[in-house]
């Protein structure tokens, strides 16, 4: 499989001597994601061949798989020793590759209780644009060595150079799992899950739409029974508990439906429901904030205002052109930003424009 | 020790007192430290074996006194060291010699603490315990709790991400911070985070915890508070040799335990930490594990259940589970005094910070062993054994000829076999002046090469924390070439195990 990286890194360096550019494919499962590639000359590299896990030690609580190893075929590997990435990253489809999952950086219902994707980062080999295999970060769980590029690397949307292996912590799969649902207006589910959010309660996921707030609780039988007591609600069916936590993990829950554009709002959990047209649905507590509207300037504008930023998730690249996909970075960091992109990738070689245009 | 580091090398071309001049404009004038008995206390940090005498100190009250500082040193292109507490142990705010240190000891507020949004925002100098005990109205606390916390500061928390006994459960600091606001080199405002969980662009945030003060100065920091659980009770196993303690971690993870804390001491740590603070270990054990369980009363007695039972099978020789609150910190204060109790039994030690893989603790520890006899050096070891973080303290007398430098030769062996078992030279207290040598162990020259253009992207001219935390590619090829040449010595091929 090492003959792929020779031929990945004369394709880079042709790349740079010709000032063309590469666009990074794993599994396809979230092209829909960032800003359409700039540049007639992006050609693909694809790198669903690179596969297969390299390391994997139950004990240690670390996976090291390489980039193009599917993520059903990492998850059915973790699954067999009771052990999981508990951020719940989406799939996006059954092509999904744990390059790609990295590379978005995205994570799913859980994120609120454990954290996101980048929190379980240990370590990362990349191939940088001037084809150099560089190693970062490693295999245990505290490593304060140089610089943390590899948490640097996850969600930089393969703009810093070609990822081609990931560690990961992994953690035991929940003892037991329990749904609860609650008839509640948008302010008063926004009320409670903050105020919950502050006691010891194993509250492993939260979604609220259309009047109705549904809570997971993840842990040991005797703390879910103890927790049920103390909120009450009305329990779910573990089938259907399962399968609603699921669609929205995966997006293909009624609400995501249609051609309207996705935006995702990413806000202080504290922040009030906000007034903007649309229909919403809300996750992580009342950080993470999904709505099915256009209006993109009002809802930059929103979102800045109650302390975070919005992202336009899902839409035609004519919407995404129009309003840009990522929050605009205040000029200092977009500095910064610039300077990191010319550090690892000097010839802007990979995924040119994916996060933002001349990055 | 004279400082025949990194540091020492980068050498700046400073006018003093066209710099005092320019900064006692923007400074009250007790802000500004020159004569040399009123710089001596701020010499060094907790790697007390390295000084050095700043240019000047600096001693502003808030952020804008800062920035102004940043931005004088920027234009003249002076060296800057920031400095909290100065309890960090790899030198990271060692001064330099042609700079300005600057103290963030005055911005100490508690700017808000917000029960609803479980979060503080905090200024650089406030001290590690005092988030939680602001937030403990609100049974919330601070989870990052490093031995240091009654001094350290969340400035340098940040700097180092430091971590603690509970960072298997409950994290680093760089999974406790949501924003960091500082100022660049150019004394520009720059904020990584926001209060809400993630931000657009690269993970800025990620990349600023454990820089070392190398990429910017931190000025105010938006900590996650965490609800305090109901419940935590500590299990103290001994045993009758280190290899069972070892596989005992190791078991416990593999029965799909994650314990709030999982500690463990050789039996030079138990001998130094029980007559100093009478935490009631087992004095003829070999080692001891603590093991601690925290959440509902029901989920703790089901996990301390299930730990116990490990632990019997594991051969544990005597188990004692805390009856109460009381108990659980007497059993803590025994390991959390381990390095002050260590610096009663000897005039000098240096603590080494490396992880390993966790199956590999009890080769580490017979391999230290063996190192001990070599370097004729007493070695005490606490480990934060649930992460694989080991802090041997090597214990010495520097007014004895030859012993600091054996001491650090014993250290360097140890660091090496770190990277050897597939871990790192530090886990927690950052690269600092003290290991960037070593850094060349674990890194190749393209991999620090690529760490200085970062630095470069934030820092053109180098003028951050100078010379720490990233060797230069010359002392990389200088480190490789001297190591090639010792490794041929029958001296260390006869206690280095050989993979």
């Amino acid at each position: 499989m090492e003959e792929l990286i020779d031929d990945w890194m004369a394709r880079i360096a042709d790349a740079a001597r010709v000032g063309g550019s590469l666009a990074i494919r794993g599994g396809g499962s979230k092209l829909f994601y960032g800003c359409p590639e700039q540049g007639e000359k992006a050609d693909l590299l694809e790198v669903g061949g690179y596969r297969g896990i390299v390391a994997y030690e139950p004990t240690e609580l670390v996976v090291t798989a390489r980039t193009g190893t599917p993520l059903r075929e990492l998850a059915a590997t973790l699954a067999e020793k009771g052990q999981w990435l508990p951020f719940e990253p989406p799939h996006f489809g059954p092509a999904a590759t744990v390059g790609g999952m990295f590379a978005a950086g995205l994570s799913g219902p859980r994120r609120q209780a454990v954290g996101a994707l980048r929190d379980y980062v240990l370590g990362a080999k990349l191939l940088n644009g001037s084809g150099e295999v560089l190693s970062f970060g490693g295999q245990v769980m505290k490593n304060v060595a140089g610089y943390d590029v590899s948490r640097l690397l996850a969600g930089s949307l393969g703009t810093l150079g070609l990822v081609l292996e990931v560690s990961l912590k992994v953690l035991p799969l929940p003892v037991a799992e329990k749904s609860l649902r609650f008839a509640i207006d948008e302010g008063e589910a926004l009320r409670k899950l903050n105020e919950w959010g502050g006691r010891p309660l194993p509250i492993s996921a939260s979604a609220w739409q259309d009047g109705v707030l549904t809570l997971r609780l993840s842990g040991a039988a005797a703390a879910l029974a103890a927790a049920q007591r103390h909120l009450g609600g009305e329990e779910l069916g573990d089938g259907l508990a399962a399968e609603f936590w699921q669609s929205l993990r995966e997006q293909t829950h009624a609400f995501f439906a249609g051609e309207a554009p996705v935006w995702r709002l990413s806000l202080p959990s504290v922040a009030p429901p906000q007034a903007l047209p649309g229909p919403t649905l809300i996750e992580w507590g009342g950080a993470q904030r999904w709505l099915r509207a256009g209006d993109g300037g009002a809802i930059r504008v929103a979102a800045a205002k109650a302390g975070g930023h919005a992202t336009l998730f899902r839409a035609d690249d004519a919407l995404k052109a129009a309003q840009g996909v990522f929050q605009l970075l205040s000029p200092p960091l977009l500095r910064i930003h610039r300077n990191l992109k010319h550090a690892f990738d000097p010839q802007g070689v990979f995924n040119r424009g994916r996060m933002y245009p001349g990055l | 020790m004279s400082i025949e580091s990194s540091v020492a090398e980068q050498r700046f071309t400073v006018d003093r007192l066209a710099l005092v001049e320019r900064l006692r404009a923007v400074l009250p004038a007790q802000a500004l430290l020159v004569e040399e008995e009123e710089m001596r206390p701020y010499d060094c940090d907790g790697l007390t074996a390295y000084r050095q005498l700043p240019l000047i100190v600096a001693l502003p009250a808030d952020e804008a006194q800062a920035q102004a500082i940043l931005k004088i040193c920027y234009e003249l292109k002076v060296p800057v060291v920031a400095r909290g507490a100065a309890t960090g142990l790899s030198g990271g705010a060692t001064p330099h010699r042609d700079g300005v240190l600057v103290s963030l000891a005055k911005l100490k507020k508690i700017i808000s603490v917000d029960p609803l949004s479980r979060t503080a925002v905090v200024q650089p100098g406030v001290r590690n315990l005092s988030v939680s005990e602001a937030a403990a109205p609100y049974a919330l606390y601070y989870a990052p709790d490093p031995s240091s916390q009654i001094a350290c500061t969340i400035g340098g928390n940040v700097a180092e991400n430091a971590g603690g006994v509970h960072c298997l459960k409950y994290g680093l600091t760089v999974h406790n911070v949501m924003r960091v606001r500082g100022l660049s080199i150019e004394g520009e405002i720059v904020e990584f985070g926001n209060a809400a969980l993630d931000a657009p662009g690269y993970d800025l945030l990620a990349l600023i915890n454990g820089s070392e003060g190398l990429l910017a100065m931190i000025t105010e920091v938006t900590v996650k508070l965490t609800p305090k659980p109901e419940l935590a009770q500590v299990v103290i196993a001994s045993f009758g040799n280190v290899r069972q303690a070892g596989d005992a971690v190791a078991s416990i993870i593999a029965a799909g335990i994650i314990p709030a804390g999982l500690e463990m001491m050789d039996k030079k740590a138990i001998h130094a930490v029980e007559p100093y603070v009478n935490a009631g270990y087992d004095m003829d054990a070999e080692a001891i594990l603590l093991c601690e369980s925290d959440g509902t009363p029901e989920e703790v007695a089901e996990e301390i259940a299930r730990m116990t039972a490990v632990l019997e099978k594991s051969g544990a020789a005597g188990i004692r589970v805390s009856q109460d609150e009381a108990e659980r910190l007497k059993f803590w204060a025994g390991r959390k005094a381990a390095f002050p109790a260590v610096g009663r039994m000897t005039p000098d030690y240096l603590c080494m910070d490396g992880t390993i893989p966790r199956k590999r603790l009890a080769e580490m520890l017979e391999a230290i062993n063996r190192l001990s006899e070599k370097y004729a050096l007493r070695c005490a070891n606490v480990f934060h054994a649930g992460d694989g973080n080991l802090h041997p303290l090597i214990m010495y007398d520097a007014n004895q000829p030859g012993e600091l430098e054996r001491a650090v030769a014993f250290g360097a062996e140890i660091l090496e076999l770190s990277v050897r078992f597939g871990g790192t030279i530090t886990g927690e207290h950052g690269v600092g002046i003290e290991k960037v040598d070593v850094m060349a162990e674990q890194f190749s020259l393209a991999e620090i090469a690529a760490f200085h253009r970062l630095k470069t992207a934030f820092d053109e001219h180098g003028l951050l924390n100078p010379g720490k935390g990233v060797p230069t590619l010359a002392r990389c090829r200088e480190y490789t070439l001297a190591r090639a040449g010792s490794a041929g010595s029958a001296d260390s091929a006869d206690t280095s195990p050989r993979l």
